[in-house]
């Protein structure tokens, strides 16, 4: 019994592998129709609810695992909440979509809950190996999602190009992590942070040449520029509700696990990966400010729109503080929300049996359906990072740690980019508030519109200490317990 | 519980939200409109009227803050509210015009009634707020949101060109507001704290002569955008052209304040040495604006745009009146921000009524109305008046007090602004000319009715108010007196600080 109470720490992420295996066999030996299929997927969310109640229930300090591989503290807590809020309200909104395109089959939601055990596991890796495992066992299942829809051509172009780029970046990431254990001799964060604090930089150009590949792999996987090449294609193609999975929970997880290998591992070469993250930083803001101001498909903007909000948190991260890594957790909960809000919106677009991705479609939604626009525009305006609401506070909590760390180019340019990208944002509310109606949208099912609401009134309310306040300590309790 | 320790400024502050959510909940239907209508309407005289307890309860002899709420809010920044003298008047403008801008939409708008009031009482909200901001955030915060209600009204109910408009509207002030966010978060970290009182006591001795510089520059791409100086001024002739009138209204009457204000608040007392060296640079800019607007308001084909840029004109006024450190400069511009806000709001009102009946804006297309609209022409030449600033009327006031201010400081400076005076005389009368005398021809005029009740009902008391504040201009001017005194007197403290220690340091 006590054997089996020293893994508490790994309780929820055990309790979602062994609940997959179990909805496995209950699918597996169950008629294959939409009934079954949806039960599998409420269980699932149960179980995420599950994990989630177990992971709040954790006392607040810092537990390690096998070999300390595996550490369970108050950034991974914040996380994992993160992950399994954004897969659940993933699946949550996947239900009525999967239902009218005949593709509710039960593999749907144990992939997803497989790729969130790998996630989670990402967060709380401390060791290279446990990096790469919890990352292939979420882009292994992530790769399946993207071409559920096979008999669809863009949904498998989406999943073969996600899964030859995937691979590459797991390359560059293998290659890197067998660097920095070839030039310190081991795997584990610790140890590595030991090597690497001891020597100083110029000392050991191998373990840099490491960092860098390290870094490269993981920019791949959170589609910061130069490595983002796939995620507009991936976007489109994938259905949408995978695509609202893919901004939502993996993004999540690949921003914690950079946190965590930038916090853990390299403790002494800041300035070494400072300025990789600076020059990504400005990069993936000015390519996703420019580059969705010409995209007239929704999914495909908020493809840029993604990258250019990566950039932005980013810029928490560039300035190597405490304040800056607390920034990047808040900036990532309120995205996590405006993401999962807008798809939820997009989703709702149909017309008959069609889904409707142009925006063009958007004409005048606010004459036919007034809640619907009015949840997409003030979540645009968020987007755009307009007070009150939730995402200027995001921006705030990222550009004030740069300020006072002296970036000031980087706060510029990006401030600079912010504006940019509140025009196309600005285009949306125009085409639905000031443009002449179109057809008229089927109404909103529950399901999406419980998640729209449920972003609504996070947005507005962030603003509030009562809601605000909580997270955003939340968030530096989290921040605190890296080793930035 | 007295007024000076109850919450009122949140009361007033939040009082139009609540509006605007019962409306919110009225059903979709032409009584909903109606009750839309009626709603708002009270909400705003009620807020009126409870914001005239803070006028009632103001104490004009303290140069502190008054009315003070301080809470816990968010991270390291607190929700602190409260007025000083130089505030606290920009709160009872906001809470004056916008009941009579609910009236002058009445019958204008009758698409989307419900959403249109929504609108106006949200951006009522912000624009309390922005005045009664104690904290750094706080006022970034409603000074900001205040883009999303005004973005929708021009977009939604605006005229042909309305899309281009809203666009330029946000895009202009977003860009110059995201610097001054940055400017803030550089002030916070060197500071250590987001609280305005603390800063104004102590901001000058905590930025270095250099950084003064960068935050003062940085304030002021955002004010002079809001305010707006030549030349990025562009942005208002079209957004007050496509604006709907309450809309025009709001604009010239406060949105615009928003910028004077900031420098009052903020440039002038935590960036003072900054201020002082880049006084000849905004004296510039201001002159430039007082005579090249005059002169482009002399070629307008549309009245709005010709009104838009005798804004932009008197906005000059009070740049050039914040930039003289002296009490009658500032004094000045204060009177002439508040006068302003009546007068351009009532020549915009002025417009919207003939609009309202003839849907033109062209100069072109009127002419004569004296025969037909012998209370509108009354109404008109008054508004007139005050805006070339006759004695008698506050329009004077505000234009000499700068003026004096100026000619203190620097007789170029003031020399090429009274010329402006002369202009705004000629491209006002021009207009008055074109538009109210002459005689009678145009065959649609000719069945045009004279204002009615509802509209001599919002005339009335800007009238009022516009020939009170000519005649007795010390109802305002005693209770902005002290603060500025105080405001004059840190300014030159801190100035004097500076160039002791550079003379200490050049020998």
């Amino acid at each position: 019994m006590s054997t089996l109470l020293s893994y508490a720490p790994a309780f929820p992420e055990m309790l979602l592998a062994l609940a997959a295996m179990l909805l496995l066999m209950l699918g597996a030996f169950s008629d294959d129709n939409d009934h079954n299929g949806a039960f599998v997927g409420w269980l699932a969310i149960a179980f995420m609810i599950g994990a989630g109640v177990i992971i709040t229930l954790q006392p607040a300090s810092t537990q390690s695992l096998f070999n300390d591989a595996f550490v369970v503290d108050q950034f991974a807590r914040f996380m994992k909440l993160l992950i399994l809020g954004g897969t659940a309200a993933a699946m949550l909104l996947s239900f009525d979509f999967l239902r009218q395109n005949g593709l509710m089959k039960f593999e749907y939601p144990i992939l997803m809950l497989l790729s969130c055990v790998g996630m989670m596991m990402m967060v709380s890796a401390n060791d290279l190996i446990a990096l790469y495992l919890g990352l292939e066992l979420q882009s292994l299942a992530l790769y399946v999602l993207a071409s559920i829809n096979r008999e669809n051509v863009r949904s498998s172009e989406a999943g073969l190009k996600y899964f030859v780029l995937g691979a590459l970046s797991s390359g560059m990431l293998l290659y890197g992590a067998s660097l920095v254990y070839g030039f310190t001799g081991s795997t584990s964060f610790m140890d590595i942070a030991n090597v690497a604090q001891a020597n100083s930089a110029s000392g050991n150009i191998g373990l840099v040449v490491g960092l860098v590949f390290l870094l490269v792999g993981l920019a791949f996987k959170i589609s910061a520029v130069p490595f983002h090449m796939w995620t507009p294609d991936v976007y489109q193609g994938a259905p949408t509700p995978v695509t609202a999975f893919f901004a939502a929970a993996p993004k999540m997880a690949a921003m914690g696990l950079l946190l965590r290998v930038l916090g853990g591992a390299f403790p002494g070469l800041e300035e070494q990966w400072q300025q990789v993250i600076w020059f990504i930083s400005i990069a993936s803001m000015l390519l996703g400010a420019f580059a969705a101001i010409g995209q007239n498909n929704i999914k495909r903007l908020m493809a840029y729109s993604s990258i250019g909000h990566v950039g932005f948190a980013l810029v928490g991260l560039a300035s190597g503080t405490p304040e800056g890594a607390q920034g990047v957790l808040v900036y990532l909960l309120i995205y996590l929300v405006m993401t999962l809000g807008t798809f939820a919106c997009i989703l709702s677009m149909q017309r008959g049996d069609e889904m409707v991705e142009e925006i063009d479609q958007l004409a005048g939604l606010a004459q036919n359906n007034l809640m619907l626009a009015f949840t997409l525009a003030m979540l645009m305006f968020s987007l755009a990072g307009i007070p009150p609401l939730a995402g200027f506070w995001a921006k705030v909590y990222v550009f004030w740690p740069a300020v006072q760390a002296g970036l000031y180019p980087l706060a510029i340019v990006g401030v600079i980019a912010s504006v940019i990208g509140a025009y196309y944002y600005l285009r949306i509310v125009k085409i639905m508030f000031f443009d002449e109606p179109q057809e008229k949208f089927v109404p909103v099912s529950p399901n999406l519109g419980l998640v729209m609401g449920a972003a609504l009134i996070f947005i507005f309310a962030f603003a509030l200490p009562q809601l605000g306040g909580p997270i955003v300590a939340a968030a530096e309790a989290a921040a605190n317990s890296l080793r930035l | 519980m007295t007024v000076a320790t109850s919450p009122i400024l949140s009361i007033v502050t939040f009082l139009p939200l609540l509006g605007a959510l019962f409306i919110a909940f009225l059903p979709r239907n032409a009584g909903g409109d109606r009750n839309a209508r009626h709603t708002a309407l009270y909400t705003t005289i009620f807020t009126f009227a409870i914001s005239l307890l803070i006028w009632i309860n103001f104490d004009p002899r303290t140069a502190d803050f008054q009315f003070v709420e301080d809470a816990a809010w968010i991270g390291p920044f607190r929700y602190k509210m409260g007025v000083d003298g130089i505030s606290m008047l920009f709160v009872i403008l906001t809470t004056f015009l916008m009941p009579l801008c609910i009236l002058a939409s009445w019958d204008s708008v009758k698409l989307r009634v419900k959403e249109y009031m929504i609108a106006f009482l949200v951006l009522e909200t912000l624009m309390i707020g922005v005045f009664c901001a104690l904290d750094l955030m706080l006022f970034y915060l409603f000074f900001e949101a205040g883009l999303i209600p005004m973005f929708l009204i021009i977009g939604v109910w605006g005229g042909k060109r309305r899309v281009y408009a809203s666009f330029k509207f946000f895009l202009y002030t977003l860009l110059g507001s995201v610097l001054m966010l940055l400017a803030m978060f550089a002030m916070f970290s060197t500071a250590g704290t987001a609280d305005i009182p603390t800063l104004i006591e102590v901001g000058a001795s905590k930025f270095s002569r250099e950084m003064q510089w960068w935050l003062f520059l940085a304030f002021l791409a955002s004010f002079a955008v809001k305010m707006p100086m030549w030349p990025v001024h562009t942005w208002l002739p079209d957004a007050h052209v496509e604006a709907p009138t309450a809309g025009s209204v709001i604009l010239a009457g406060i949105l615009l304040k928003m910028g004077g204000y900031g420098f009052l608040r903020f440039s002038l007392p935590m960036f003072p040495i900054a201020s002082q060296e880049l006084a000849p640079f905004v004296f510039t800019l201001s002159v430039i604006a007082i005579v090249y607007t005059s002169l482009v308001a002399l070629a307008q084909e549309d009245i709005k745009k010709l009104i838009a840029y005798s804004s932009v004109a008197h906005m000059g006024f009070v740049t050039m009146g914040i930039f003289t450190f002296q009490q009658q400069g500032i004094d000045g511009a204060i009177f002439q921000m508040l006068s302003h806000g009546i007068v351009s709001a009532a020549l915009f009102l002025c417009v919207g009524i003939i609009y309202d009946r003839m849907h033109t804006r062209e100069i072109a297309a009127y002419g004569g109305l004296a025969d037909r609209m012998p209370i509108y022409a009354t109404v008109l030449m008054i508004f007139t008046m005050a805006n070339v600033g006759l004695p008698g009327t506050s329009g004077f006031v505000g234009e000499f007090l700068t003026l004096v201010g100026a000619f203190k400081v620097n007789t170029w400076v003031a020399l090429f602004a009274t010329t402006g005076v002369i202009l705004s005389a000629a491209y006002a009368l021009y207009l008055y000319r074109r538009v109210v005398f002459g005689a009678l021809e145009k065959a649609n005029l000719k069945s045009i009715k004279d204002m009615n009740a509802r509209e001599i009902a919002i005339m009335v008391p800007l009238v009022f108010l516009t020939i009170l504040f000519g005649f007795y201009p010390a109802l305002l001017l005693d209770v902005m007196a002290v603060s500025v005194k105080q405001l004059v007197m840190n300014f030159e403290a801190a100035v004097s600080q500076s160039t002791a220690l550079n003379a200490l340091n050049a020998q």
